[in-house]
């Protein structure tokens, strides 16, 4: 039954993703790829605070199962991420795929240990 | 959007239970995100090349890359557990394993997906030699 829930879960991530990444790419006109640094490290905050509820105040695993491995799973994404890193060396700009990579690395694991400490004050 | 949902339903089920086979212990290096996270950057490349030698964005192939790319690719790989297993690896005081996961699964991610884009390219040229 959680198998279930998560597998479903992580396809309702996978849909939200599309979907905001529609929306900030009509606002977006950069070659920068903000839509998913903002959906990769909007999906690593919620999972911090999902894993520090476990951790620091006995909430049910189960909880992190099916939003933090499915929906936060599903939401975020590591291939776009490397792909668009790809296409920007590919056309020349070194600089934007390097601060791709780094922004992308240094925010989302910023934003989940914050997720984490959050939670530890609640 | 059907096709997203279907291609997100098995890329999360498929990740859930690559998850399970290696699960991670917060001390150890992360296999499993590690091998699901380089392994969905190269399909990825590959698909998303591949379908645009093809033809342009629309029809099946449109539906292709929303069912196997942003579904299937997308919910396979995952940043958030990605993130997390680099905080759980710092707050356990590895911080060595944390930084070395952190860039090797980055720089892997690019040089598979520029892997996956490469050889869809060399396939497409040698179908169609000049």
């Amino acid at each position: 039954m959680i198998a279930i829930l998560t597998f479903l879960a992580g396809a309702s991530g996978a849909v939200t993703r599309f979907l905001l990444d529609a929306w900030t790419k009509q606002r977006w006109r950069s070659p920068f790829p903000l839509a998913t640094v903002v959906i990769n490290v909007t999906g690593s905050l919620l999972l911090g605070v999902l894993a520090g509820l476990v951790l620091f105040h006995d909430q049910s695993s189960m909880w992190q199962t099916v939003i933090g491995t499915g929906f936060c799973g599903g939401y975020t994404t590591f291939s776009t991420a490397s792909f668009e890193t790809v296409r920007l060396i590919q056309q020349g700009r070194r600089t934007l795929a390097l601060s791709n990579a780094v922004v992308s690395l240094v925010l989302s694991v910023g934003a989940c240990a914050l997720g984490v400490a959050l939670a530890r004050a609640l | 959007m059907a096709w997203i949902f279907a291609g997100g339903v098995v890329g999360t089920a498929v990740r859930y239970y690559i998850e399970k086979l290696l699960p991670h212990d917060g001390a150890s290096w992360p296999w499993g995100t590690f091998l699901i996270n380089l392994a969905g950057a190269f399909v990825l490349g590959g698909l998303l090349e591949g379908l645009s030698r093809l033809g342009d964005d629309s029809g099946w192939r449109l539906r292709a890359r929303l069912c196997a790319g942003t579904g299937f690719c997308g919910a396979f790989t995952t940043y958030s557990t990605f993130a997390l297993e680099i905080v759980l690896l710092g707050r356990h005081g590895y911080f060595g394993t944390a930084i070395s996961y952190g860039l090797l699964s980055v720089v892997g991610g690019v040089v598979t997906a520029w892997l996956g884009i490469d050889i869809m390219d060399r396939v497409h040229r040698r179908r169609t030699p000049a």
